[in-house]
């Protein structure tokens, strides 16, 4: 959620159950703008809350003047002092895979996991029982990167793409129409579009180029599966939760510009979906 | 003001060559003034201005120059008088502002200074563009003045004004000329009151027809190529950059060339989706009036209690009644210092929906137990405690039908034994014994000790749960199934789960309420009278009343020790319910049936008794999961620790709150309504194959006889015979002989 509209938006996503105390929307009002000044970032994002065994974690991510470009992420144990986090990369990911179970919430905490790793030693190969050590931050670089590669969205409409190249916003969005906002195609990734190009080309006349860019939520596995939709405070308000990260709420109330979404959770992927639908 | 007005006809041309290729400009060449034709709208709004006021003079030569440079339509010589007119319209413009002829210097120098307006475009254009405004609002007028006055909706009303203005504006020296409120709102180009061209080609052939000059007639070709329509639509070109900088003007959004695109689309888009007719309502706005009005009958003062202000001393008097209702609103302000809960918009909506529960039911005590999200709705839970009696006669319905079941089946049984007798070959009868059902427990002990209704939303009507069964809580522990928001939905899984969803969600709320419902310690005790323990096989006592000497633990130490909080809810068994039942006891009814029964009562062996943890036990007890415990503690605020609440949240139910502060203590459940398990969920196994009757040689079937055998057997039973009666003639002959001795 913008940062700029932080009190609107999280008064909307309260419907999960999850939001904060007074003292940290306080604190993250005030810290979240001298964020955006030190890091010059164009829109600072509140993205949500780990929950942690012994401290949450608070994760927020600044965005420049492309909105697709990779955003930088930030996390703060107080939501006063926020330190930058590294950008993900696939050894972190192929790393963190092994680690399971809750977040600590002490950053430096290592998790240990052994594997088998095969060693070389002259001909011979030996097979060692190597332990690896994870630190909690690279977990959490890469349970973030996940989370919004998989369930970050925005509705149709909300961006634009120029001929030349970045996205902005899209000033004269006005919102989605009642019967828009209750479908899975009116919401798109909020991410590079990976699935576009596998479109047929009947499929791909009717989509509009400069709105129509990034993958819609329709062809997400399994389908009609992953993600509930409910209208809120009597259809005023159209709430998605994603069943595949539980935890992650996106609002928006149909035909306003007020739309987000936070993630306040335990950053475990529900691995059961298929057995609970 | 001598200056200006020669060079302008010339002005125009350098500057149209050298403008951007804005669309606005393109508009703005095709105003020109000398295609008089398209313009009845602008020259009405002309002639309205002119009834506004009067207004200082125009500089008189420039007219003139115009008018003899263009008067190749209407032809005529514009009249003195007629400049005056004119000259009100643009008085009536700014506002009754004096315009000076005196001052006609002015415009030179203003021209010269690049002066940007809130439309980006340097004024000095539009100046231009102004004097050719001028000059063809003067030919319409002297043609045409009383035929455009049937016109009532001009559409360029505002811009040919606002040209007009501009000009004068530096006159004046006002920069927020563009502001004045007199341009009103400019309005769309409605087709329907669109003037068709056509009309306006009768000229007066008894007027001169100068000849047309070459560049006029460039502008000429270029405005009919703009007018064409487009072939998919009944739009122009034209009439779609008119309306688009109607829309740019009368918004006025910050940065329009940046949103030019978009701002193009929508023009687009508003012109084929006609905002609708006042009377009719929005379709799409149907279910979210029709639940503004279930919430606002929430607020309506119902009988015995109110939502707004008193009406007077005697209602007032009725209201301080001890309601049911507990103090929602205090709870979800705790609730909120800790991060959790639902806005406080909601809690509200929540206390109202509540308040109407307790009117309609006879509810003795009442809490909001929480929200249990599903897929397409959730669920918002409330428990209550019913007033004594009044629950029975729902309960008694409810035995009613099962007990009509289970008679209409002994009766089958009975047929079916009869029908046996009568065969000749007994159907060996299966060994296999249901085993017994653990019959529930009574309402108001153990898990059924509340009742719970639910509701999806506030303002829609509550729907009573039905008690759960030990049989459904031992399913639902081994299946994991969202919720879909009906309470009649089946629920599809392995093993099946007996019944729907709303018995799944009985029992889950019956788990949850059992692991996770929490006080301080202290705040609940065991009644005086003891003594019975030993006899409920040491189930441990099962009542508690509150403390009225509890003092309330200091904050902190609820946060650093989890041995001050205590179970107040009863751990359910692994056999389902609170206080264990042997299934073995109930054998009267069996043994009514008949003698089978017996036999089967060899197989089974004892089962054991199952205990459970006693209430009030405190959570340092709990197991751990994973060597994680299961429950986390908080101070709800780091920076003042004096005015925070203690917070737990339990790691094995997500979605579990509780604080407590000083005296007060409440527990919340939001959530999905599943257990969390760091491993994955493993689907229960189907059962092993059930074993076949043995084969024995009662129903082995026998193979046919085969040609060979039938013919072999036939031989020998003639051989047989055959012996037979040579034996018989043997024995025959032995007599005779016998006799014959």
């Amino acid at each position: 959620m913008d940062a700029e509209s932080l009190l609107l938006s999280l008064e909307l996503a309260s419907g999960s159950g999850q939001g904060l105390s007074p003292d940290r929307r306080a604190s993250l009002l005030t810290s979240l703008l001298l964020v955006k000044r030190d890091y010059r970032y164009d829109r600072v994002l509140f993205w949500g809350r780990i929950l942690g065994i012994v401290a949450d974690y608070y994760i927020a991510q600044g965005l420049s003047e492309d909105q697709l470009a990779p955003r930088k992420t930030l996390y703060s144990l107080n939501c006063t002092d926020w330190s930058l986090l590294p950008p993900a990369t696939e050894e972190t990911m192929a790393q963190t895979a092994m680690v399971k179970g809750r977040f600590m919430g002490d950053p430096s905490h290592e998790y240990e996991h052994t594997e088998i790793q095969k060693v070389n030693e002259g001909e011979k190969i030996f097979e060692e029982e190597v332990v690896v050590q994870v630190k909690e931050e690279t977990r959490l670089v890469s349970i973030i990167d996940q989370i919004d590669q998989a369930v970050a969205i925005i509705p149709r409409g909300a961006l634009f793409k120029t001929p030349f190249g970045p996205s902005n916003v899209n000033r004269t969005f006005e919102g989605l129409s009642l019967s828009e906002a209750k479908k899975l195609s009116s919401y798109f990734h909020f991410r590079e579009a990976i699935d576009l190009k596998n479109k047929t080309l009947l499929e791909k006349a009717d989509l509009d180029p400069s709105l129509d860019f990034m993958d819609s939520l329709e062809h997400d596995i399994p389908k009609a599966g992953s993600w509930s939709i409910q209208m809120e405070r009597g259809n005023a308000l159209v709430v998605l939760r994603s069943l595949l990260w539980p935890g992650l709420t996106f609002y928006h109330a149909p035909r306003t510009k007020n739309y987000g979404y936070i993630y306040v959770g335990t950053g475990e992927k529900n691995l059961d979906l298929p057995f609970m639908l | 003001m001598g200056d200006p007005p020669p060079p302008n006809p010339e002005a125009p041309s350098q500057q149209s060559s050298s403008r951007r290729g804005s669309q606005a400009q393109a508009q703005r060449r095709s105003w020109d003034p000398s295609q008089a034709q398209a313009f009845p709208e602008e020259v009405q709004q002309a002639l309205l201005n002119q009834q506004r006021g009067s207004r200082g003079s125009r500089p008189s030569q420039e007219l003139r120059a115009s008018q003899t440079n263009l008067r190749w339509s209407q032809g005529g010589n514009l009249p003195e008088d007629e400049n005056l007119p004119l000259y009100q319209a643009e008085e009536g413009i700014m506002g009754g502002v004096e315009y000076q002829p005196s001052s006609a210097g002015f415009p030179l120098q203003f021209q010269t200074r690049t002066y940007l307006d809130e439309s980006g475009i340097p004024v000095e254009e539009q100046t231009t563009d102004l004097m050719q405004q001028l000059q063809h609002l003067q030919q319409l007028q002297q043609s045409q003045g009383g035929f455009f006055q049937q016109l009532e909706s001009p559409v360029y009303q505002d811009p040919g004004a606002n040209v007009l203005g501009q000009y004068s504006m530096y006159q004046t020296d006002d920069p927020q000329f563009m502001q004045n409120t007199e341009h009103g709102p400019y309005l769309r180009d409605d087709p329907a009151l669109r003037f068709s061209p056509s009309e306006m080609g009768f000229m007066n052939f008894g007027m001169e027809m100068p000849e047309p000059q070459p560049r006029e007639l460039a502008v000429q070709n270029a405005k009919a190529y703009l007018l064409q329509t487009s072939i998919s639509c009944d739009l122009s070109l034209y009439e779609h950059l008119v309306n688009l900088l109607t829309k740019i003007l009368n918004q006025r959004p910050e940065d329009p060339l940046s949103i030019l695109e978009s701002l193009n689309r929508t023009t687009q888009w508003e012109w084929f989706h006609p905002k609708m007719d006042t009377l009719r309502n929005d379709p799409e706005m149907q279910p979210t009036y029709e639940m503004a009005e279930k919430q606002k009958a929430l607020f309506s003062r119902g009988g015995g209690g109110g939502g707004g202000g008193g009406e007077g001393e005697q209602e007032m008097e009725e209201e301080v009644v001890e309601t049911a209702v507990p103090n929602i609103m205090e709870a979800a302000f705790y609730f909120e210092q800790a991060g959790v809960g639902l806005s406080s918009v909601e809690s509200f909506r929540i206390f109202l929906a509540l308040k109407q529960l307790v009117e309609q039911q006879p509810i003795h005590t009442c809490r909001f137990w929480g929200k249990i999200l599903g897929l397409q709705r959730s669920y918002l839970v409330a428990e209550v405690e019913f007033r004594e009696g009044e629950e029975e006669a729902e309960e008694e319905e409810v035995e009613e039908l099962m007990e009509g079941g289970e008679v209409v089946e002994a009766h089958g049984e009975e047929e079916g034994e009869e029908d046996e007798e009568k065969a000749v070959d007994v159907i060996p009868k299966p060994t296999w014994k249901p085993p017994p059902a653990i019959p529930k427990e009574d309402s108001r002990t153990g898990a059924n000790k509340y009742l719970y209704f639910v509701c999806n939303e506030p303002g829609r009507p509550w729907t009573r749960l039905p008690h759960v069964t030990p049989a459904q809580i031992v399913h639902a522990r081994k299946i994991k199934k969202f919720f879909t928001g009906h309470l009649d939905a089946p629920v599809i899984s392995y093993p099946p789960f007996p019944g729907n969803e709303a018995n799944y969600l009985r029992a889950q709320i019956a788990r949850i309420s059992a692991a996770t419902h929490i006080s301080p310690l202290g705040f609940y005790q065991f009644g005086e009278e003891e003594g019975d323990e030993e006899e409920e096989g040491g189930a441990g006592r099962d009542s508690f009343e509150e403390n009225p000497d509890f003092e309330g633990i200091p904050v902190l130490e609820m946060v650093d020790s989890l041995a001050n909080w205590v179970h107040h809810m009863q751990h359910i068994l692994p056999q389902g319910r609170c206080t264990w039942v042997n299934p073995l006891q109930k054998t009267e009814e069996e043994e009514e049936l008949g003698e089978e029964e017996e036999k089967a009562d060899e197989g089974i062996e004892e089962v054991e008794q199952e205990v459970g943890p006693p209430l009030l036990t405190p959570l340092s007890e709990d197991a751990e999961i994973m060597h994680l415990s299961p429950w986390t503690t908080r101070l709800s605020c780091t920076l003042c620790p004096q005015y925070s609440v203690a917070v737990v949240r339990s790691n094995l139910w997500p979605g579990a709150y509780t604080y407590a502060s000083g005296k007060k203590f409440e527990n919340l459940y939001i959530g999905w309504g599943h257990k969390y398990s760091p491993d994955n969920f493993n689907p229960a196994l189907p059962a092993p194959i059930q074993q076949e009757y043995p084969s024995g040689p009662e129903i082995t079937e026998m193979n046919d006889p085969t040609v060979e055998e039938e013919q072999a057997l036939k031989a020998a039973q003639e051989q047989a015979l055959a012996a037979a009666e040579e034996e018989e003639e043997d024995e025959e002959e032995d007599e005779d002989e016998d006799l014959e001795d």
